[in-house]
């Protein structure tokens, strides 16, 4: 057999992958890559303008398409930079390969020019990661990183390769399969737990679906709507759970949590069962954990506890304790369960009237709502009215803050891999560079990053990748010129002293857009927005718009930190409401 | 059922570099403690056992051997103290002890009743070995402590399953 250099067993093995599409950024370490990749012209190879964008952007494909995302590194900084990234997808099981360039193996550790230890810097919040110590072993290296990143509990891999591996020789032959003695992810449920679980269901008045992330990494959206008309229960989502069910069906709650509906959280405080299903039980959904779920959780007043669906068996009984786990793939174990709820005779419907009319209730006392406003436009306005124009079907990032939540509150999603946000690191700056790997994933798609002002400038250098490529993402900035979630924090907990969080000195967006030839516009009346967004979305390239808008609005309902599910913040204290005009928004149409 | 136990947990994981580190991140990261590990080859030398003494309470436990299932360099892990099963557990102690004047009849005594060895004598001390569970280990320290001990080295535990019972990889 022919032997190859390491550069070419590199590119050779991502065509084995099936791998069209790379981000990355040049250095020293990585040089003989990039002078091969002109030989492989079946690979689109896009030049980030910083290695956190490339990485984000990578994720950002890899979330919206479900396939891994790729990102080609240099070694020391080029590897540092990365870190942020990788601990986003780490967080929210995104499956992203990155590939960082090492000085040569004789000068690991001797403090060589760009030398980082990246390896063990990523250790904490990488999946697995790897240093390929010979070109022999590199093919089958980056088989088992594939294989660890998109598999079980998808998560980033990190290949740390010295030069000296890229450089020398060795004979190609991609591995077709692989095994690894330490690693069978278990996909299906254990029957007798999917029985118990049954039962369970069968005798609940109040039970409720708590859905994450797990859903959508998994495919199983059908199964949950199955699942929840079956058994005519309501169902709620986690932030990172959008899209896994339809935002406009009449079993949908909205989301839960921190800033979840009133119905949500209610839901879940009075449920005398819940059904977890691919989510974690964050902090940002507990609330105060002793306070969590109380009916649920307590056998003396009927709770009949929490049944829990996860492929990762630590995040089963880490944060809450649960009752009836069930380790597996989502998918299969909620194919599982609809097998053997058809076998039972239960009058599901009549069984659960009295708490959907409860719930429908609840809802109707405190809707999501917000106060609308014709002299400034109010941030909560401008993403109903992107839902609105865009008929709920663009595909949405979001940065991380207000922006985020309202993204998440006030846009309706249809369908799974809609909405892509950093939801457990929290990364500002993620929207804009996943807003482009997204794009380039789904090139018919309309993209758009609801940002804020201050996020926005983290990764603000990709406008040069945007123009360059010419990525025809829409950037929607929500421009307080606060940083405004902690702001809203410093308002309402730390008697309105805004330490550091005016950011009113910041540049033109419009003119920074236009200087990298991207289109700008600035909106600043409220009856601008409609008409402005049935433009914006026939516009076939990117577009930068900052939309000025009310800079205390806050994002409610909101749950304080550490207090419990059910004590929630409707409204700003004392809030100065011009006369009653609140806009009472995304009723929720429940079977009367 | 919400007090601190002490559990013995033995792994099998890949015999290659970093995998000690991932272990012990693992333990820093998540606050869990360590109270010994030891680590050696295996018949298999690309294999390695290890045996880990850790505390908490009975759900922490839980976390921290799946937490250790998840790393892809373990291939298997037992808690052992979870089985409910009879296990042998050994550690070896090396202390340097005074041995000058009635000490050194008394050391020597002491080491005898331990079945210790001495493995090193010079005019003032003696190097003594000592091989046990933690309760001997503990009890050999204490007896051994009026005779002024100047430094003591131990291996931290190993264990294994008693009778025809054993880890195999898979």
């Amino acid at each position: 057999m022919a032997k190859l250099k390491g550069y070419q067993i590199f590119w050779e093995s991502l065509l084995k992958e099936g791998v069209d599409l790379v981000f990355g950024f040049p250095g020293g370490a990585v040089i003989n890559i990039y002078d091969e990749l002109v030989n492989y012209p079946q690979i689109r190879h896009i030049l980030t303008r910083h290695e956190q964008g490339a990485v984000h952007a990578a994720d950002g494909y890899a979330r919206s398409t479900g396939r891994a995302g790729v990102a080609i590194v240099t070694s020391g900084p080029g590897a540092t930079n990365t870190v942020t990234g990788i601990a986003t997808a780490y967080m929210d099981s995104s499956p992203v390969v990155v590939f960082t360039g090492q000085v040569p193996t004789g000068l690991i550790g001797n403090d060589a020019f760009q030398e980082a230890d990246i390896v063990g810097i990523t250790r904490p919040c990488t999946k697995h990661n790897f240093l390929v110590k010979s070109t022999q072993e590199l093919a089958e290296t980056i088989k088992k990183a594939f294989y660890i990143a998109t598999t079980g509990r998808p998560g980033p891999v990190l290949v740390d390769i010295p030069k000296d591996v890229l450089t020398g020789e060795a004979e190609f032959e991609y591995p077709e399969k692989i095994s690894i003695r330490g690693y069978h992810p278990s996909t299906r449920g254990h029957p007798q737990q999917v029985k118990k679980a049954a039962q369970l269901i069968a005798q609940a008045r109040r039970p409720i679906i708590y859905a994450g992330g797990g859903v959508i990494i998994s495919g199983a959206s059908r199964e949950l709507r199955e699942l929840a008309e079956l058994i005519h229960t309501p169902v709620t989502l986690t932030l990172m759970g959008c899209g896994a069910f339809p935002g406009d069906h009449p079993l949908f709650l909205g989301m839960l949590g921190m800033h979840g509906t009133y119905v949500a959280n209610m839901g879940i405080s009075n449920c005398d069962l819940i059904i977890a299903i691919g989510a974690r039980f964050d902090d940002r959904v507990t609330g105060k954990l002793d306070a969590f779920a109380p009916m649920a959780r307590n056998k003396a007043v009927g709770g009949l506890g929490i049944i829990h669906i996860d492929i990762d068996p630590t995040s089963i009984s880490k944060n809450v304790e649960v009752d009836v786990p069930i380790v597996g793939d989502a998918k299969n174990i909620l194919e599982q369960l609809i097998d053997v709820i058809r076998t039972m005779e239960v009058d599901w419907e009549g069984r659960h009237r009295d708490w959907l009319a409860q719930l429908k209730g609840w809802d109707s006392q405190h809707p999501l709502q917000y106060e609308y406003s014709d002299e400034v436009i109010k941030p909560q306005y401008v993403v109903e009215k992107l839902w609105e124009v865009t008929q709920g079907e663009a595909i949405i990032t979001t940065e991380v803050g207000q922006n985020q939540m309202w993204a998440a509150l006030f846009y309706r999603y249809k369908r799974p891999r809609q909405f892509i946000t950093s939801g457990g690191l929290g990364t500002m700056g993620f929207g804009f560079p996943a807003a482009i790997g997204a794009q380039l994933g789904n090139p018919e798609a309309l993209v758009i990053d609801i940002a804020g002002d201050g996020s926005f400038q983290m990764n603000i250098q990709e406008l040069a990748t945007v123009a360059e490529y010419r990525i025809p993402v829409k950037v929607v900035i929500l421009n307080n010129r606060y940083l405004g979630m902690v702001r809203q924090w410093q308002e309402l907990f730390f008697d309105k002293k805004y330490s550091q969080t005016d950011i009113s000195v910041q540049p033109d967006f419009v003119k920074v857009a236009e200087a990298y030839g991207i289109k700008g516009y600035r909106i600043e009346d409220p009856k601008e927005v409609g008409p402005f967004f049935e433009n914006l979305v026939k516009m076939k390239e990117a577009v930068i718009v900052d939309v000025i808008v009310e800079r205390e609005e806050g994002v409610f309902p909101m749950v304080p930190a550490g207090a419990a599910t059910s004590e929630m913040l409707l409204d700003k204290p004392a809030s100065a409401k011009n006369g009653e005009r609140l806009k009472r928004l995304l009723p929720l149409n429940f079977p009367s | 059922m919400d007090e601190i136990r002490r559990h013995t947990i033995s792994l099998l994981v890949e015999n290659r570099p970093g995998v000690m580190a991932r272990i012990a991140g693992l333990f820093s990261s998540k606050g869990y403690n360590i109270h010994s590990l030891s680590v050696g080859e295996t018949m298999d030398p690309s294999v390695s056992r290890m045996t880990i003494v850790t505390s908490g309470h009975p759900l922490v436990l839980e976390q921290i051997v799946k937490q250790l299932r998840r790393l892809i360099d373990v291939i298997k892990v037992v808690d052992l103290t979870a089985t409910g099963e009879k296990f042998v557990d050994r550690e070896m102690i090396l202390m340097k002890v005074n041995a000058k004047g009635d000490a050194r009849a008394e050391a020597m005594r002491i080491t005898e009743i331990f079945r210790g060895k001495i493995v090193d004598v010079s005019p003032e001390t003696f190097v003594i070995e000592i091989t046990g569970d933690e309760g001997k280990i503990k009890a050999a320290v204490e007896l051994l402590k009026p005779c002024g001990i100047r430094e003591v080295v131990r291996t931290g535990k190993v264990a294994v399953m008693r009778g025809p019972k054993s880890l195999k990889l898979v």
